[in-house]
């Protein structure tokens, strides 16, 4: 059981939950996530450990609800449990300092990118941030971003914030001013982070990203997350869930991710003859 | 007097042949292919008590030897012949935590039963099903179990995995005293018998109300605690426990590296497994978690595994499910009653054959398997005729789900996480196989985490083995 603390709503669907789980709190590090069950009928799925406060015993998750488990999950108000969060779970991100570091996060792809992008600002690099959005009600933590980087670019795919353009744009013109970006760390919707990869293999600038397929266990066990890089399958839960952008097979993941879209959309429509098929 | 009990003997043998062995009940094909509920009913009453008197009392009991954890088999069939079903299972759960879990998936045939010295002439008795129905007597007439009052050692003990290994040690050192916490990275307990083994197989609720006799015994359960990630074995050393038995399984799924295997619609048994039970995948969508249905299945490996798993895909709805295995059906490792309920209810068995890749549709969904047809060669290192391929016999079958029952890796979480924890070239923890040691002090193993894939009571009895080697480390503190 873990009990919400507090519970903000920082976009239209986008929740900012603090939940009580110290063991957690005590051991996560930048990059891990935690599978959260939210009761007895709900499936399990990760959410990315955005921050901690070990002294409280606190650790703070970001979710988006697209589907009926995120939906429930946001529907909770502070006060109320949390039947199971298991974690830390994942490799942490190896932070070093580098030098120039460019991290980019898409729509709610930022809460995935702000805890490593604070990590890699407290290890004394120099952050710049990119962040972006269809529009500027979904452009979050935006607060956040720019008390832990020394840049922050904002873009907006219909320019009601920021410039208007996607990220791609704001990263071409950093790379374009800037000759020696250590490393680039992207985080969003697949399609955005394989434009972020395909940007950044020209110039040869080591990127990550960070995946978030389907999984299950999320402790190694099952083998719903694979995915393949550099030609070989890799399990996104205890081998990721950060990997080498540039050797990641985007298309197969954006394929898996679908696995289940079909039945799911049946599913929440408890339409007559759901679930035969995919 | 030997002559004499010799007679006896011959007599009791005769009387014994001329009982038929008595048979469970079960589902009918055509209805069980259709729910989740438990395919045998058990014995009655009746049959429990005739099946019983078959057993002759043997001086030196060869069915205790062939039980992993030595149950006192003759002592619990005498009782049941006397109709004493209550005393009968306390007399099981004394050396034995699990026997409504044991009396269903245990392969009797390989061990108590195998060296029954009624199986010489003609069917051993069936030790299986009676300690099935002791125990169900048991949990069905008895509210709450009274629990021995026991000396408590000052001491404690951490076990890591609540899988078959895992309960059997907390059960054991609990009973002798121990404060002992069970790890448990899900958030429900019992390792693969609630993970990996069907409800039709093995009712959760059995498994629960086991789990529950466990804890009654005083042992502590902590759920979403993945060891290695939530607390390191050297946390736990550091922390409150004096010794540490790690008892994680074997839970990484083997893949077959073929092209194609990551399309959608393949999956690991662990995980198609994993959806089914744990998750409840079958009663989607009232319960959140998905799964394939309907359509044509594939499962390639020949265990027990494979069987869950192509029987679970009959349940779920499929047209049709083929079994893929590249040996014949004497190599099977999967036990003759699973093979048998699996022909029963309709899955098609393929011999000598193997995939060698998977062909995906355009949504990057798998539409056909190709294999290669096999031959049986000379003897490998497990005893059994080595399959060869035939060249240029390449076949495709169209599919809609594919499932990969060939084995599983020990999950190296805890090897990775423990510095000095030694383990062999396939990363099963390298233990002493008498006291269950590891390489470390303080740290004990068993189960498959130790032997890779094995059985649940083979599992049990090296943790009993651990258990009692904890205690007598602990002992001499």
């Amino acid at each position: 059981m873990s009990k919400i603390v507090s519970k903000k709503q920082l976009s239209e669907d986008v929740y900012r939950l603090d939940l009580e789980a110290p063991k957690i709190a005590l051991k996560r590090k930048p990059g891990q996530f935690v599978i959260l069950r939210l009761d007895e009928l709900s499936e399990r799925i990760p959410l990315t450990i955005v921050d901690s406060d070990s002294d409280k015993g606190i650790i703070t998750i970001i979710v988006q609800a697209v589907g009926e488990t995120t939906r429930k999950i946001v529907s909770k108000n502070a006060g109320e449990e949390i039947l199971d969060v298991a974690g830390p779970l994942g490799s942490p991100t190896l932070i070093e300092k580098k030098g120039i570091v460019v991290v980019v996060g898409g729509g709610v792809g930022t809460a995935v990118v702000y805890p490593v992008a604070k990590a890699f600002k407290e290890a004394g690099n120099n952050v710049i941030s990119v962040i972006g959005a269809r529009n500027k009600e979904l452009i979050i933590l935006e607060d956040e971003m720019e008390t832990i980087s020394d840049k922050v670019y904002i873009t907006t795919d219909d320019g009601s914030y920021g410039a208007k353009g996607f990220v791609t744009d704001a990263l071409k013109n950093i790379i374009a001013g800037k000759d020696t970006i250590a490393e680039v760390l992207a985080v969003g919707p697949v399609p955005m982070m394989k434009a972020v990869c395909e940007v950044t293999k020209k110039f040869n600038i080591k990127t990550m990203v960070s995946l978030n397929p389907i999984m299950v266990d999320g402790t190694g066990m099952c083998g719903a997350c694979r995915v393949t890089v550099g030609g070989k399958t890799k399990f996104t839960c205890v081998d990721g869930p950060e990997f080498d952008g540039h050797k990641v097979d985007f298309d197969e993941l954006s394929r898996r991710l679908k696995s289940y879209s079909k039945m799911e959309k049946y599913g929440e429509e408890k339409q007559e003859g759901c679930c035969k098929g995919f | 007097m030997v002559r004499r009990n010799r007679k006896v003997v011959v007599k009791d043998f005769k009387v014994a042949e001329k009982i038929p062995r008595q048979k469970m009940s079960e589902q009918k094909p055509h209805e069980r292919i259709k729910n989740f509920l438990e395919v045998p009913f058990g014995y009655t009453e009746e049959q429990a008590v005739k099946e019983a008197s078959r057993c002759i009392q043997c001086k030196n009991p060869l069915c205790v030897q062939g039980c992993p954890v030595r149950v006192q088999i003759p002592e619990f069939i005498k009782l049941v012949t006397e109709r004493k079903f209550i005393e009968a299972a306390r007399k099981i759960k004394e050396t034995n935590s699990l026997p409504a879990v044991c009396g269903r998936v245990c392969p009797q045939e390989d061990q108590c039963e195998k060296v029954c010295i009624l199986g010489k002439k003609g069917d051993p008795v069936a030790i299986g099903t009676l300690e099935r129905f002791v125990a169900d007597y048991e949990r069905e007439h008895i509210e709450v179990q009274n629990v021995p009052e026991v000396k408590e050692t000052g001491k404690s003990v951490a076990v890591v995995g609540s899988g078959p290994a895992g309960l059997t040690v907390a059960g054991d050192l609990a009973k002798i005293g121990y404060n002992v916490t069970i790890f448990e990275a899900l958030h429900k307990p019992g390792g693969v018998l609630v993970y990996g083994i069907p409800e039709f197989r093995l009712p959760k609720d059995i498994v629960s109300s086991e789990i529950k006799y466990v804890e009654s015994l005083g042992v502590k359960l902590a759920t979403n605690a993945v060891i290695g990630k939530t607390d390191t074995i050297d946390d736990l050393l550091n922390g409150n426990f004096n010794a540490v038995f790690i008892g994680t399984g074997a839970g990484a799924p083997k893949f077959m590296n073929l092209p194609g295997e990551n399309c959608v619609g393949i999956y690991s048994a662990n995980e198609y497994l994993t959806r089914a039970n744990l998750m409840k995948a079958y009663k989607f969508p009232e319960y959140g978690t998905p799964i394939a249905r309907g359509g044509t299945v594939a499962v390639v490996g020949g265990g027990n595994v494979a069987m869950d798993s192509a029987r679970t895909a009959v349940r779920l709805g499929a047209d049709k499910v083929i079994i893929l295995y590249r040996r014949s059906k004497e190599e099977m490792p999967a036990r003759i009653e699973e093979i048998h309920h699996a022909e029963q209810e309709g899955i098609e068995f393929h011999f000598l054959v193997n995939p060698v890749r998977f062909i995906c549709g355009d949504s990057g969904k798998v539409k056909e398997v190709e294999c290669i047809k096999m031959k049986l060669g000379e003897l490998d290192d497990s005893g059994r005729r080595r399959p060869m391929i035939i060249e240029n016999s390449e076949f495709r079958v169209k599919i809609d789900t594919f499932i990969i029952a060939i084995g599983n890796d020990p999950n190296p979480l805890i090897q990775k996480t423990t510095p000095g924890l030694k383990v062999n070239k396939w990363g099963n923890i390298v233990t002493s196989s008498d006291t269950g040691k590891t390489s470390r002090e303080r740290v004990f193993a068993g189960g498959d985490i130790v032997t890779g894939s094995a059985t649940v009571i083979e599992a049990m009895g090296a943790g009993k083995i651990a258990a009692a080697s904890i205690h007598e480390y602990l002992s001499n503190l």
